[in-house]
């Protein structure tokens, strides 16, 4: 009847994640105990969760990714107090749950933390920098995002029913065939990534449709901000890499499930073709990632500079020489394979290029910056420092493309220590420089900015203190994913390691306690005028938070910048231009379609692991008639009348005008 | 992938109504056409990491018998001409939507399906006599590249007729409603990217295996 599940799944044997299981359970069970006596469960299901507003499916994939980053972050911590304890002894944790804690921790954060942090920036801000009203299409996006938070369920309910993965992020073969890892945990990782992974190739189909197809009327390709840009390329790369990662673990998944030998030591199975084909999606993942926050960068800096961004056709030309090259690269991961000298020096002069544009970009941002009138606030903090810290992690990236070092360093701690220095000192400064800069236009008031500031010079010294150790750890001969050692040199600087964990755990502790702070002082923190920075692209003409239609009337655009230059034709005129006339505007309803797809995709994953076959069937019956109950709608799309869009636009012109005329007045 | 009709959010666009740009953004039928195609090349894509692992795969037969034991290129272009006939009803209906001509669309649709369910017939009857002489896909790696290949090709087959199915009884129950007739546009594009990949694999599985 439920196929492998037994009560043996729960380990009660293992206090570690039983407990915190039932921690989890608790605040789920406390917030919607909560939410059900406020009496918001209307308001949470028809203005949420099936709400198909970019802007809002924006803010729930950015949730999710900060909660998610708790969890992974918890991992890192009994990594890292392990290893400091580890010396000549078993530590805390057996070996068994020690590889389940570091498969957890790197498959959440790319998966559930990166991903969702950088497509929910794009969700809030593309279509608002476009000058348009949503994406190409909105229900799509709502399934995108139900179903990468399947995926993150899915990897959460391995807590406490089963295992996860003791595999790694990436699941090598032989190690993850049923021979080698007979348990559910291989499992769980595989249907996860396959069911999040078709919400991101949908995302990826999505975004590349908009940025080519939807623009305000002028905004042309060479018009648009560098973030739009930026997002293009992801979304390319998505799109082309993504089902390479769908088709690779569908073949574990038919080695695992139905006896195939695409990558098993028998009967001709080629392990090493999964090493290729893992790597060809691997590699331009890591710009998928780190892309989106390039483009956050130039935003802020260009913005808190008061300057364009320097050099913009050349940040052009650098992301999209990045997007090409990126799927140039993937042989670099497996040096070691022995694929000959002239193949590795092919691959490593290729990943050496890729400095190059990156170089462009780095010296893009340094010229913005000089002679700009810079106002250091929190967003242009953490791009200072990622300039610093990515510029060492691309250093020792460069070095690792050496293929002589590279066997050297191989599977070491060094290795841990580049990716976690470009991957934290990138991708994660720079979904907070996002974060800092964009919510208030997403919430309507600013976050605290001493407390961002505080929580930023934690991060940053954490950073250092916790990695630059395991650089000299890797040199030592360290290798990664190491529970127990014992060698006496090795200790204190894991210890100092341990250290620097910490500081970053109270920088997210000082984060937690900046957005509290800031929703307790919102009346203080209230921006306006819908432009709290003094903004150059379109998401700043518009007020904060913008109505669900974004604009009442598309601007017009006329060059970079938009914005600002709107914002100087007015101090020129002494006053905003004639009021627009307003026309009804046609919106996208809400559906339930990808909440309840998700749902039933949760079960089908659950059913897949745990060989529940009638679930299965039961499960795939459901989406199919969810997506028929869809296709069966008459009525797509409602209206909001011309005179309730004037109203609104009216109150936002009024805020916008009192505040250039201020400007002016200063100035 | 209903989903993908619900574009969204340009009023004064749609009551014009035209194909083509207008001051930046594009029509409804346009922006549907060219995201799917976009899902399509993705899904290309997908197949090529699956003629990637074939290639890799072909030789490592593991003891057991190769292509050329096992192709039979009569059965094989059968199948072609069942596809390729298919695609030809299915541009058919097409036209037929696009004039609202009832029976020229239900027509060309039941050709269509019957064709397709035709090549599926033939395919699961090659399958289940390769599994029969102790053919399977666990015999050796170059069987589980060619049943994962080929099979994924049948099974977007089988997705296909499953949505033709629902498309045909949508327009039964709704008429030409600009919408259903994009959902049609895509149910073409689909159908005629699995004639593409069909192509390739007749090509590089089956001609140059019986080759070899």
């Amino acid at each position: 009847m439920f196929g492998k599940l037994t009560w043996a799944a729960i380990p009660l044997d293992q206090p570690i994640p039983l407990v915190a299981g039932a921690l989890v359970g608790v605040v789920i069970v406390g917030v919607l105990a909560w939410i059900t006596l406020k009496g918001w469960l209307p308001y949470l299901w028809q203005d949420w969760i099936t709400s198909v507003d970019h802007k809002r499916i924006g803010i729930m994939y950015i949730l999710l990714a900060m909660v998610m980053l708790l969890r992974g972050f918890i991992d890192a911590l009994m990594m890292r107090s392990q290893q400091a304890l580890a010396f000549h002894s078993e530590g805390y944790l057996p070996p068994d749950h020690y590889d389940q804690i570091f498969s957890a921790h790197g498959t959440l954060m790319i998966f559930f933390v990166a991903m969702p942090f950088v497509i929910g920036l794009m969700n809030l801000v593309v279509p608002l920098q476009l000058g348009i009203r949503d994406v190409a299409f909105p229900t799509l996006n709502s399934v995108s995002l139900w179903l990468t938070a399947t995926g993150a369920l899915l990897v959460n309910i391995s807590l406490v029913v089963g295992e996860f993965a003791r595999t790694g992020w990436l699941p090598f073969p032989p190690l993850s065939e049923i021979t080698y890892s007979p348990g559910v945990g291989v499992d769980y990782y595989l249907w996860a990534l396959q069911i999040s992974g078709v919400g991101t190739l949908l995302t990826g189909v999505n975004f590349v449709t908009t940025v080519l197809k939807l623009h305000a009327p002028g905004m042309t390709y060479m018009r648009m901000p560098i973030f739009c840009w930026t997002t293009l390329a992801t979304n390319l790369l998505i799109v082309a890499a993504f089902p390479i990662l769908t088709a690779t673990l569908a073949m574990l998944l038919l080695d695992r499930y139905l006896g195939f030998h695409f990558f098993t030591n028998e009967a001709g199975g080629n392990m090493m073709m999964f090493m290729n084909l893992i790597w060809a999606w691997g590699h331009p993942e890591v710009y998928i990632l780190i892309l989106p926050a390039f483009g956050v960068f130039s935003e802020v800096i260009s913005t808190f500079s008061g300057k364009p961004l320097f050099g913009y056709r050349s940040m052009v030309m650098a992301t999209m020489a990045i997007c090409m090259l990126s799927f140039m690269v993937w042989l670099h991961h497996f040096f070691t394979m022995g694929a000959g000298a002239d193949v590795n020096a092919i691959f490593g002069i290729a990943s050496m290029i890729i400095a190059v544009p990156t170089g462009v970009k780095v010296f893009n941002w340094l010229f913005t910056m000089y002679g700009g009138r810079i106002v250091y606030s929190t967003p242009i903090l953490w791009s200072i420092g990622f300039m610093v810290t990515f510029v060492i992690g691309g250093m020792t990236g460069v070095l690792l493309a050496v293929p002589p070092a590279d066997f050297m360093l191989h599977n070491s701690l060094f290795l841990v220590a580049h990716f976690h220095n470009v991957i934290i000192g990138g991708v994660l400064f720079g979904a907070f420089a996002g974060y800092t800069f964009w919510f208030p236009k997403a919430f309507g008031f600013r976050l605290h900015e001493g407390l961002g500031k505080a929580a930023f010079w934690c991060w940053i010294v954490g950073f250092y203190v916790a990695f630059m150790p395991l650089y000299v750890l890797g040199l030592m001969g360290m290798t990664r994913r190491m529970q127990h050692y014992d060698v006496a040199a090795w200790q204190p600087w894991l210890l100092i390691a341990a250290v620097g964990a910490a500081v970053i755990l109270v920088g997210i502790i000082l984060q937690v306690v900046q957005l509290a702070v800031s929703i307790r002082r919102r009346e203080e923190l209230r921006d306006v005028t819908g432009d709290p920075w003094n903004g150059r692209s379109l998401e700043w003409a518009t007020s904060s938070p913008p109505p669900v239609f974004n604009f009442a009337v598309l601007p017009r655009v006329e060059g970079r910048d938009t914005y600002w230059t709107m914002k100087q034709r007015v101090r020129q005129q002494g006053g905003l231009s004639e009021e627009p006339v307003y026309a009804d505007i046609e919106m996208p309803r809400n559906s339930a379609t990808g909440f309840v797809c998700a749902f039933f995709a949760t079960f089908l994953g659950f059913a897949l692991i745990w060989h529940i076959w009638w679930l299965v069937a039961l499960a795939v019956l459901g989406a199919y008639a969810t997506f028929v109950v869809f296709a069966w709608r008459d009525r797509s799309e409602y209206i909001i009348p011309a005179d309730v869009v004037a109203r609104i636009d009216r109150a936002n012109r009024s805020a916008r005008g009192e505040a250039l005329v201020h400007v002016e007045a200063a100035s | 992938m209903s989903a993908f009709e619900a574009a969204a959010g340009r009023g004064h666009l749609d009551r014009a109504g035209r194909d083509g740009e207008d001051g930046g953004l594009w029509s409804k039928r346009i922006v549907v056409g060219y995201g799917f195609w976009i899902f399509l090349l993705s899904d290309i894509i997908m197949f090529s990491a699956f003629f990637a692992a074939y290639a890799v795969l072909v030789g490592a037969t593991a003891g057991g018998p190769s292509g050329r034991e096992l192709f039979h290129l009569r059965n094989v272009g059968l199948e072609t001409v069942c596809l390729l006939l298919s695609s030809f009803t299915c541009g058919l209906a097409s036209v037929g939507a696009r004039a609202h001509r009832g029976s020229w669309f239900y027509g060309a649709m039941a050709a269509t399906g019957t064709l397709g369910a035709a090549f599926l017939f033939i395919e699961v009857r090659e399958f289940a006599g390769m599994i029969a002489q102790g053919a399977g896909p666990t015999q050796s790696a170059f069987l589980s590249a060619f049943f994962t290949l080929v099979g994924c090709h049948g099974l977007h087959v089988t997705v296909g007729l499953l949505w033709l199915l629902t498309m045909m009884a949508q327009v039964f129950a709704k008429g030409y409603r600009a919408d259903i007739l994009r959902r049609v546009l895509c149910f073409g594009l689909f159908w005629h990217t699995l004639d593409i990949i069909w192509v390739a694999i007749f090509t590089v599985v089956y001609l140059m295996g019986a080759g070899q």
